[in-house]
């Protein structure tokens, strides 16, 4: 106990090992971090919730230690109350939390107070909203050393910028003097990593510290912050959804599920044999670990695939007729790409073939420049071409500020394109309108990422579903409602849903009612806008085998827009790769996979967590990292942060709704 | 439960390398995302009424409010006297028999014009803030919703009449009047008094255009003016609901200025009744606190109205 009692100390024997090193000291060492048999409750106005019962973990000095699960499983809560930090309505109502040999549980709010920041370090969630943006980044670093107490040389001003520069900040005595807007969120996060670090604790919480970056921002972050923690013996607490992160950054895994921890152990013998079942589930739907593409409920019935999946479902005719079948045969030009798509080799690149044809698309955007009279275009999508044939997945891939959703918007003609020409079935949809213009809307349908957004709060989820088919003027009030039933149950949900509100619904649930709203008017084509991003790994997962059974169904062609190239890989049959507006590798995803062409590409891949690490039942993406200029990497990112696309959802008044 | 990994862990940093798991007994699986059929289904609207009748401040406030307006539509229930019939042989009585709070100078009966003032109050209140918030409603959520030179038009109009003080803006009007009747003194103060609410629709309005539920919405085929209708302006309309019942209070008071000023409807108002008492206040004090005690009840009856109903549409906003 004795020797934990400074943790610096404790930690110092791993300071020689320095990156990565393999010390095998320290077997004797006492925790750093004891939580024993946690409970917290929360008061609400429904009584009392158990948001964590009975929680155990260790932290050892120097050791990576991952909390993983879902959104609601306990993991902030049980991280947050370490600190006590838990919200007002939160209380630690059983169990012990020692800290360093001391039992922390009970301790006056002083004494926490002490601990914070100087030895217990947090870095939060998003980077957006944790720095104060009226004060300059330096500023904000030499007040967390100031309230430390940290004994610095040559005054606090001069410490912020070499923990800025040692966080991995270029330039740091110059981006010291900048406020947190002109920051990119990556370098945001690398100043609340450096906060977080300043006053060198011996244990760092990191609360999804990369969740809202893209991957390989997230990537060099996390490899940065590895370094870092591991030169300075620092324990690090890791909070995370990802599994796959948590593998690969963990030594050890916590794996909790609604308040309980279900299973922990050491990081790789958690992945390679899981115990409990809930962590099974968990790694057999991780996207990132497990990808293949998914098939259908009806070829699993088949055994059309060597996957091994009971077959529990009725025969039906063979997927590959099962476009032809259900194409509304009311359109001439249904029946002859059903007819080429019977005859053809997936391969083939027959225009026939191809529902959406989009050909040398652009946007230009007028944005502001340096003074107000002044307006500079904007190419937020450079010359895209692309075809998407009937009755397939094209995924167009990128990280934000790649133009993927701009070019969503205009497939579905919410936006008019600058140039180049979006063909659907064979009609340009450039100037049409009117009933035409109905009837393109019938036809291609979009789903959007933020399940809280997509949903009226007003509309019970029959006037949801219910919307398009009086919009359309389609059957009369009980024909629509044997519709709307008959689609709840496509997306297996009970028809007493149906005198439900958005507001009763997990997130989960609300993406699979605009699902069913989405195809209220049998569409061909459906827009899938990040439609999973937002969602948990296993309600993933069931979405995106939903979206595949209906693809297959009823023969829907989809055109999925997404950061994550995980999802891809399960989903897509051909794959776009975006960066900056234009399209850098296009092919099929089995060969955009294994066979990356583009640099780019290969540093997507290389970035997916976890993607590596070798698991019974599933490949691996072995992609090896392209060298990559760090520097070079940052200004890219600054320039993203710059585009008025990325910029758009910080901007305070914006946001605020500026009345 | 020792690990029997054949790949140790990189960095062996504890001694005990243990893989936990718990019971399955007690850590049961759910089915993934399972539906919650047992809650009875509740809307928006639903919920906020929900929250509202658990708050007394709510209870209260309505309770008020419906005793005031029985009072406004049934004066006769509450006192059998004229308001208007003067008898100077009983002039400055204290309260007694006959005279529930005794009279005035003139010999006016004080609980009668009460009763018969909360007419005048209400009227001019309601009318007003109804036509005002059509007026704000309308060109705020224009302005909000097809932004562009139509905002800014519309803006600068706002802008204009919110420069107008809006008991200013009524006296200049009366002078041009001759004894304005109950809805003429409303319809000013409404003409300017709708500023703020078009204010806020805007706003709130600019917020829920930009939803994702709206863009869903045009793409399935609806047009520009049913999105504004069906589903713009029922999620944007809380905020102005919770300023419309606080305005009711503030047309109240305005009425009461003007009378005071001895612009109002000439009729019995309460305003009128306070500017009156004035004379009398070193000999009859309780004269200027009766009409005062009934238009501040009024005004922070609908006061707090809004209060408990911005709490119940917006919980977030709740102070503990």
């Amino acid at each position: 106990m004795s020797s934990a009692a400074t943790p610096q100390n404790a930690a110092a024997p791993q300071h020689p090992a320095g990156p990565g090193g393999t010390a095998q000291s320290g077997s004797g060492a006492a925790p750093l971090l004891e939580i024993r048999d946690l409970d917290i409750t929360f008061s609400t106005s429904n009584g009392p919730v158990h948001a964590v019962r009975g929680a155990s973990l260790e932290v050892y000095p120097g050791e990576t230690v991952a909390i993983v699960g879902e959104s609601g499983s306990g993991k902030s809560t049980t991280a947050m109350s370490i600190a006590r930090l838990l919200p007002g309505n939160g209380k630690v109502t059983g169990g012990s939390i020692r800290f360093a040999g001391k039992d922390i549980t009970e301790v006056p709010l002083g004494e926490i107070r002490a601990l914070r920041g100087s030895e217990i370090g947090l870095v939060p969630q998003d980077p957006m909203s944790n720095l104060n943006p009226l004060w300059r980044v330096g500023a904000q670093l030499s007040e967390t050393l100031a309230a430390n107490h940290v004994k610095t040389e040559g005054g606090n001003h001069k410490r912020a910028v070499q923990l800025l520069e040692e966080a991995g900040l270029p330039d740091a005595e110059r981006r010291s003097h900048q406020f947190p807007h002109e920051y990119s969120g990556g370098m945001r996060q690398r100043a609340l990593i450096a906060m977080g670090l300043a006053a060198r604790p011996s244990l760092l919480i990191a609360d999804e510290p990369t969740s809202a970056l893209d991957v390989t921002v997230q990537q060099q972050i996390l490899d940065h912050l590895d370094s870092l923690t591991t030169e300075l013996g620092t324990s690090v607490l890791l909070i995370t959804h990802d599994l796959g992160l948590a593998a690969e950054r963990a030594q050890h895994l916590v794996v909790m599920y609604k308040g309980q921890v279900v299973e922990s152990g050491p990081a790789i013998e958690i992945l390679q044999n899981p115990r409990h079942p809930y962590t099974q589930r968990l790694i057999a739907a991780a996207p990132s670990l497990a990808s293949r593409r998914l098939v259908s409920a009806k070829e699993r019935a088949n055994g059309g695939t060597a996957a091994a999946v009971s077959a529990g479902e009725p025969s039906a005719a063979p997927a590959t007729h099962a476009p032809a079948t259900h194409t509304p045969g009311a359109h001439g030009a249904g029946a002859r790409a059903a007819g080429a798509h019977a005859a053809g080799s997936p391969a083939a690149d027959a225009p026939s073939d191809a529902i959406i044809s989009v050909r040398n698309l652009t946007k230009q955007f007028m944005i502001r420049g340096t003074t107000p009279w002044q307006r500079t275009p904007f190419t937020a999508v450079d010359d895209v071409s692309f075809d998407l044939r009937r009755g397939t997945t094209m995924a167009i891939v990128g990280e934000s500020g790649s133009g993927k959703s701009t070019v969503a918007q205009m497939v579905l003609k919410l936006l008019e394109p600058t140039s180049g020409s979006v063909v659907i079935d064979g009609r340009d949809i450039k100037d049409i309108a009117g009933k035409e213009l109905m009837d393109l809307r019938r036809r291609v349908q979009p789903i959007f990422q933020n399940p809280y957004g997509t949903l009226d709060p007003m509309y019970s989820i029959y006037r949801t579903i219910e919307e398009p088919l009086r919009l359309h003027g389609i059957g009369d009030a009980k024909s629509r409602e044997a519709k709307v039933r008959d689609l709840l149950d496509k997306v297996a949900l009970p028809a007493a849903m149906m005198r439900r509100y958005p507001n009763e619904l997990s997130g989960g649930q609300r993406q699979r009612i605009a699902i069913a709203r989405a195809l209220a008017l049998d569409p061909e084509i459906v827009v899938c806008d990040e439609a999973v991003s937002a969602l948990d790994v296993l309600v993933q997962d069931q979405v995106l085998n939903l979206l595949n059974d209906l693809q297959s169904e009823l023969g829907l062609s989809y055109l999925f827009i997404t950061h994550d190239l995980a999802v891809v890989r399960q989903i897509a049959d051909e794959t776009i790769v975006m960066e900056k507006g234009r399209v850098v590798e296009q092919g099929l995803t089995d060969d955009v996979f294994h066979a990356p062409r583009e640099e780019y590409t290969k540093r997507l891949l290389a970035a997916i967590p976890g993607g590596s690490i070798p698991l019974a039942g599933s490949e691996t993406i072995d992609v090896e990292a392209p060298v990559v200029d760090e520097e070079k990497l940052l200004k890219a990112e600054q320039d993203g942060a710059r585009s008025p696309l990325g910029a758009e959802p910080e901007d305070p008044f914006t946001a605020a709704g500026h009345v | 439960m020792r690990s029997d990994a054949a790949a140790p862990a990189p960095r062996r940093l504890r001694a005990n390398q243990d893989h936990f798991v718990a019971p399955l007994e007690e850590t049961p699986l759910r089915a993934v995302d399972a539906v919650d059929t047992t809650a009875a289904p509740r809307s928006m609207w639903g919920e906020a009424w929900h929250n509202l009748v658990r708050n007394p401040i709510f209870l209260i406030s309505a309770a008020l409010i419906i005793l005031l307006l029985i009072v406004a539509a049934v004066p006769g229930l509450f006192t059998s006297l004229d308001p208007t019939k003067g008898n100077l042989a009983i002039s400055n009585q204290r309260p007694g028999e006959g005279h529930l709070l005794g009279t005035t100078r003139q010999g006016y009966d004080v609980w009668a014009r009460i009763v018969y003032g909360t007419r005048t109050s209400l009227s001019v209140g309601f009318i007003a803030m109804i036509v005002s918030t059509a007026i704000g409603v309308v060109l705020g959520a224009l302005a909000g919703y097809l932004g562009g030179w139509v905002d800014e038009v519309l803006s600068r109009i706002t802008e204009i009449f919110f420069a107008l003080p809006l008991v200013l803006g009524a006296i200049v009007a009366f002078n041009a009047l001759q004894r304005p009747g109950i809805v003429t003194v409303a319809l000013i103060l409404a003409i300017f008094g709708w500023t703020n609410i078009a204010r806020i629709t805007r706003g709130s309005v600019i917020a829920v255009k930009s939803q994702d539920f709206i863009t869903a919405s045009t793409a399935l085929g609806a047009g520009r003016f049913v999105n504004l209708v069906r589903h713009v302006l029922p999620n944007a309309i809380a905020p102005v609901i919770v300023t419309a019942t606080v305005n009711l209070g503030v047309f109240i008071v305005a009425e009461a200025t003007l009378s005071f000023l001895g612009l109002g409807t000439g009729g019995v108002s309460w305003g009128g009744d306070i500017s009156d008492a004035r004379d009398a206040l070193r000999t009859n004090p309780m004269m200027l606190f009766y009409p005062s005690a009934a238009l501040a009840l009024c005004v922070l009856s609908f006061i707090m109205l809004g209060d408990a109903v911005r709490d119940a549409l917006d919980p977030k906003a709740r102070k503990r």
